[in-house]
């Protein structure tokens, strides 16, 4: 009896619930510089679900998700910085020698448009890189080496076109947005709380998505792609689709990002970031859905720690958490609960079998 | 008298100037145990191959029912076809549980939509119970594939074959690494199965061919040999001198 209340007390939605609840309440007790930083973290593990999706479930390693997490950061930033301008040519394209607005900047007047296009550009471009991948069946390890090798080719465009995207410094000095101060307190606060309900959204529409024969067929997938074709299914269609999802997805935390830190630069869509998402969802757990957020959240956080703390050696220490998880937790954090709860009900198991020999 | 399910013409197979199958018309019937046997090396996989679509022939066609011209068509789309494939070693998705791993084989829409909406039916509970009901692993139903016995996994390939509701079903070496009794379990299977589907079986073990098959196919170096009961098969010259004559002359040499 006692058991099962605890089983209850225990069970993942109860959990899913109180976690979402603590980070919703997070405002009334952290300071606004923390909560600003996990505003952040919490914006990365949105993309780390849409990027575990991909990998931990349809079996599908990008090194390349820094170019949508970008695009859709950048589309933001393209608003906020037209918004700072008030009207006139921001000033990195004044320097470059442009005399108007270019074309591509346009649509980026008009705040909804710019969300839109945030999310949508970086998934119809993953539509497209995935569509011309994927029915061509190149897949595995040629997969991974393509999708880095884009990550290059979009850094090295968006260096080098400083005249649209501001090359190396990127786009920074926001004021407002639907007319309120960026940087005060309160629309930080807002902007935190956004993400978190986003955090929700998307986290719930996933795990809706896996639950049903949809996730089976993902994993069947990742499990054994040609037995699929044997059995009807076509899996260059299925991966396009979650390719095209998790775009998306990396685009609305690009978004996200971007509001709460305020500026965004090549370097920081390039191939070290795009690396780092893949080790939050490995370091959480890959194919379950609150092992990336777990691992987007807990590297970030380690990450900070450490650097304050120590800030000549901060990232030997990072090195060796890595080293440490990859050693002895291959499944990621979430696989370690994994264990333990496999061993609570192998005892439990036991202890019933026990019973049984007693009384025959 | 049966007719034919599936039927091929002139169907060759040209690996960079090897022919593994050549020029090879074949036929098989409705509702029959149609065995293929062949010393290594004499196409009978490639056979298996070309018909589902993972090899593509050359040349010539191959048609199911008359009418369905499949050697266009990709690997998924002959399946919705009616044709279905076990291969020679169990490939079954480890990672989900025995129950999972029919339901995703079964008979359904497999486009994206369709199954990002896909729900139960009472009907679909139905079919995958009776499946379960007829290979025998109700009891395993929950467990994890990978789990499995050697001989459940097969039973469990089968099923999944079964459970897409093929025309014809195409088992490469199904008793391959069975203990006795699990041999005997597959071959009631089959003859059940081929009740109301038609079954070519590619298999080398003799003794199995013997007691099921309807019909045996002899194939050698890509083409049809010989076809017949497995007492024509037996008694026929020229098949025990490719089979038995060979072997013979193997034996004096060494």
């Amino acid at each position: 009896m006692q058991n099962t209340i605890y089983q209850k007390l225990l069970s993942r939605r109860v959990i899913f619930s109180l976690i979402f609840l603590l980070l919703l309440a997070a405002p009334l007790f952290m300071s606004d510089f923390r909560l600003n930083l996990l505003g952040k973290f919490l914006a990365f593990a949105i993309l780390a679900i849409g990027l575990d999706l991909l990998w931990g479930y349809t079996g599908v390693l990008s090194l390349g998700h820094g170019i949508f997490f970008g695009i859709g950061a950048y589309c933001m930033a393209m608003y906020l910085k037209l918004e700072a301008t008030g009207g006139t040519l921001p000033d990195f394209m004044a320097w470059s020698g442009m005399s108007e607005l270019p074309l591509i900047w346009l649509p980026f007047q008009y705040p909804i448009i710019a969300i839109l296009l945030g999310i949508l550009i970086p998934a119809v471009v993953a539509l497209f890189i995935g569509y011309l991948t994927f029915r061509n069946r190149i897949s595995g390890v040629y997969f991974t080496i393509l999708s880095q090798a884009l990550v290059l080719v979009v850094v090295t465009l968006f260096v080098g076109s400083q005249n649209l995207t501001g090359g190396t410094s990127g786009l920074t000095n926001f004021k407002t947005l639907f007319g309120f101060q960026v940087n005060s307190a309160s629309t930080q606060t807002a902007f935190y709380l956004i993400t978190v309900v986003v955090l929700g959204l998307v986290f719930f529409a996933c795990r809706k998505l896996i639950k049903g024969r949809f996730g089976k067929i993902l994993v069947g997938i990742r499990d054994g792609e040609n037995r699929m074709r044997f059995l009807g299914y076509n899996p260059s269609a299925y991966k396009t689709f979650i390719y095209t999802l998790s775009g998306g997805i990396a685009g609305l935390a690009g978004m996200l990002f971007v509001l709460q830190v305020g500026i965004i630069s090549p370097t920081m869509i390039g191939i070290i970031p795009s690396i780092e998402m893949v080790l939050w969802v490995a370091l959480g757990g890959r194919g379950t859905l609150i092992g990336p957020i777990i691992g987007a959240v807990l590297v970030n956080a380690a990450k900070t720690g450490f650097s304050e703390s120590y800030p000549d050696i901060w990232t030997y220490f990072l090195g060796l958490l890595f080293v440490l998880v990859v050693v002895f937790l291959p499944k990621g954090i979430t696989g370690l609960f994994e264990k333990w709860s496999d061993r609570r009900k192998k005892q439990d198991v036991s202890s019933s079998v026990e019973v049984e020999k007693s009384y025959s | 008298m049966s007719q034919a399910v599936l039927k091929l013409k002139k169907v060759i197979v040209d690996f960079s100037g090897f022919k593994a199958i050549n020029q090879l018309d074949f036929t098989v019937q409705s509702k029959s145990v149609h065995f293929v046997i062949g010393p290594n090396g004499a196409g009978k996989t490639t056979l298996l191959d070309v018909v589902c679509g993972k090899t593509k022939a050359t040349t010539g066609e191959i048609k199911l029912q008359e009418k369905k011209e499949l050697s266009k068509l990709t690997e998924d789309q002959i399946v919705h076809q009616g044709i279905s494939r076990k291969f020679q070693a169990p490939t079954i998705f480890h990672n989900l549980t025995v129950k999972d791993n029919l339901e995703i084989a079964m008979k359904q829409k497999k486009n994206l939509f369709s199954m990002i909406k896909a729900k139960w039916t009472n009907e679909q509970k139905k079919k995958v119970n009776d499946m379960l009901d007829l290979v025998g692993l109700k009891e395993e139903q929950d467990q994890l594939a990978g789990s499995l016995a050697h001989g459940q996994k097969q039973w469990m390939e089968i099923a999944m074959v079964l459970m897409q509701e093929p025309d014809i079903v195409l088992l490469d070496e199904p008793i391959a690494g069975m203990s006795k009794k699990e041999r005997n379990k597959t071959g009631e299977l089959i003859t059940k199965i081929a009740k109301d589907h038609a079954v070519l079986i590619v298999e080398h073990d003799m003794d199995f061919v013997k007691e099921y098959a309807d019909i045996v196919s002899v194939m050698h170096e890509g083409q049809l040999l010989y076809e017949g009961s497995m007492e024509e098969v037996q008694n026929d010259p020229t098949v025990r001198e490719v089979y038995l004559g060979r072997k013979v002359e193997e034996n004096v040499v060494n």
